[in-house]
């Protein structure tokens, strides 16, 4: 009689997780910083196909891994805030509610299905000056696993977060220009590029959400922006 | 999925509804917020506020769309500074004539519409694909405009490919036709239609514009007893927004009111009622 085929819960998990490292360590590294203007987020992607993206009014969303997985996740995060906003009021929309949303989600899928999201994403949130207790920032990381982590100053994504946190950690300043940002963010990623690259304006994506515009903040520079940015440093 | 309030149970984590639609969003995910009083008994139900007057017009750069604020339920004044004129988005706008309740719900549904497609998609649609998208909500309201709850908007835009300004209006089946000049609708529209009719051109800019909005919104409330005139007592004046390649902007009050006083001392020569 042959024995039955068994795992431990143990060995599943880590399994898993595993499988989930391996494909998001061969991504690309993302990083959100907070400066005087608001919130700021460059990836390091040569593609047309989006990282980053607008979720709500002063909420953004960006992702690493497998796109077909992260882009379905920045969906799903529109259709939830657009529900909630239109259901409620605006203002009501926040990104705690969200980042906790999509950690249910990511941890649910991480137990129940076979395969586990190969994704990492930030929630990043933009303060309100309208309002006394909503006039800081947040950034929001939430791993292939579910687990949540909130961060201040920079939050990092990616193939490679070691390297450019420890980057940061040490030339991190808080209260930049949009351009001081902008080359601060690019060069925290050079720092984690496989080869000590130099990342130029078209090998990167920067969106920012600019605390005083009224209504939606989002904004997505263009080449030439980052470009004249960049140049000017 | 991810869902703020309770709905019906979901297949796995991408949810039921892969669209880039809000409205298919609701119909699909949360029925229960649809905007939808179809199946509310039988006979008119006419003892709700409506809308009255409201109006677009072309000009040289854009487009114009203006409403008085009246809002009115039988023969009595439901509101006297109901705001019937909504910008849908950064470039386009929506007025509303008929059964308040349901148009500016429909007004609202429109503009998460069209930012819902932006973010979903990473581009915002085209000017005729946003009228279209308003003929398809209408449409389903007809249950409800066949018991008196009418929705019968006026949409505007620039439309940044062709660089000028559209105008559509809508029956209640959701039939959409644009207007190659002007047009206007509600109670009063007959009047304010007449009065454009007489004092437009292509080529007006902004300002002639808005003066010929206000002259034709004087005429209306001076000809129909449900469309409310400006009232420089209680400063309740015209919601005007004009369209252009910059985007939806609001017509000052200032310059309605000098455009109204100057309709007045023409009045008060005699002759026609503007």
């Amino acid at each position: 009689m042959s024995m039955p085929f068994y795992a431990s819960p143990e060995q599943i998990m880590a399994d898993k997780a595993e499988f989930a490292r391996k494909g998001i360590s061969r991504g690309k590294s993302i990083v959100a910083l907070e400066f005087a203007g608001g919130v700021l987020l460059v990836a390091e992607n040569a593609t047309s196909l989006s990282k980053v993206g607008e979720i709500y009014d002063r909420i953004a969303f960006a992702g690493v891994g497998k796109f077909s997985e992260f882009d379905q996740l920045r969906k799903i995060g529109v259709r939830f805030a657009d529900t909630k906003g239109y259901a409620y009021s605006r203002e009501d929309v926040a990104g705690q509610a969200l980042a906790n949303a999509y950690s249910q989600a990511i941890g649910e899928v991480f137990t129940r299905e076979m395969k586990p999201l190969e994704i990492e994403i930030i929630v990043a949130e933009v303060g309100d000056d309208r309002w006394e207790d909503h006039r800081k920032n947040s950034l929001y990381r939430v791993n292939f696993d579910g687990f949540i982590s909130d961060h201040a100053n920079y939050c990092v994504i990616g193939g490679n977060v070691a390297d450019v946190e420890t980057w940061l950690a040490s030339n991190y300043q808080a209260g930049l220009s949009t351009a001081d940002a902008v080359r601060m963010g690019k060069k925290a990623l050079d720092s984690g590029s496989e080869r000590g690259s130099n990342l130029t304006e078209t090998t990167l994506e920067v969106c920012l959400m600019d605390r005083t515009r009224p209504g939606r903040k989002f904004t997505r520079l263009s080449v030439e922006e980052v470009r004249v940015m960049l140049d000017n440093g | 999925m991810l869902r703020p309030c309770s709905g019906g149970e979901p297949v796995d984590w991408r949810g039921n509804y892969q669209g880039s639609s809000f409205f298919e969003l609701l119909q699909v995910e949360q029925p229960q917020l649809m905007p939808n009083i179809s199946a509310m008994g039988q006979g008119p139900i006419d003892s709700i506020p409506h809308g009255t007057t409201v109006l677009a017009m072309r000009y040289e750069g854009g487009v114009l769309v203006a409403g008085d604020r009246l809002a009115t339920a039988g023969h009595s004044v439901a509101s006297r500074d109901v705001v019937k004129v909504f910008a849908t988005d950064s470039h386009s706008c929506m007025a509303i004539s008929g059964a308040a309740g349901p148009s500016i719900e429909m007004a609202k549904v429109l503009s998460v519409e069209l930012e819902h497609y932006e973010k979903i998609e990473g581009q915002a649609l085209e000017l005729d694909g946003k009228a279209n998208k308003l003929s398809q909500m209408i449409r389903q309201n007809l249950p409800a405009a066949m018991q008196g709850l009418a929705v019968v908007p006026l949409f505007a835009g620039f439309d940044l490919r062709r660089r000028s300004g559209r105008l559509w209006k809508f029956d209640i089946t959701g039939g959409r036709y644009e207007e190659a000049e002007f047009d206007a609708t509600g109670s009063g529209g007959i009047y304010a239609r007449e009065t454009i009719k007489q004092g437009w051109r292509s080529d007006m800019d902004q300002e002639s514009a808005a003066k010929l909005a206000v002259d034709a919104l004087t005429a209306a409330a001076d000809e129909d007893r449900a469309t409310g005139g400006i009232d420089l007592e209680r400063r309740i004046f015209p919601i005007v927004k004009l369209c252009s390649s910059a985007g939806v902007e609001d017509c000052l009050e200032a310059n309605i009111e000098s455009a109204y006083r100057d309709t007045l001392a023409r009045r008060a020569k005699g002759g026609s009622s503007s």
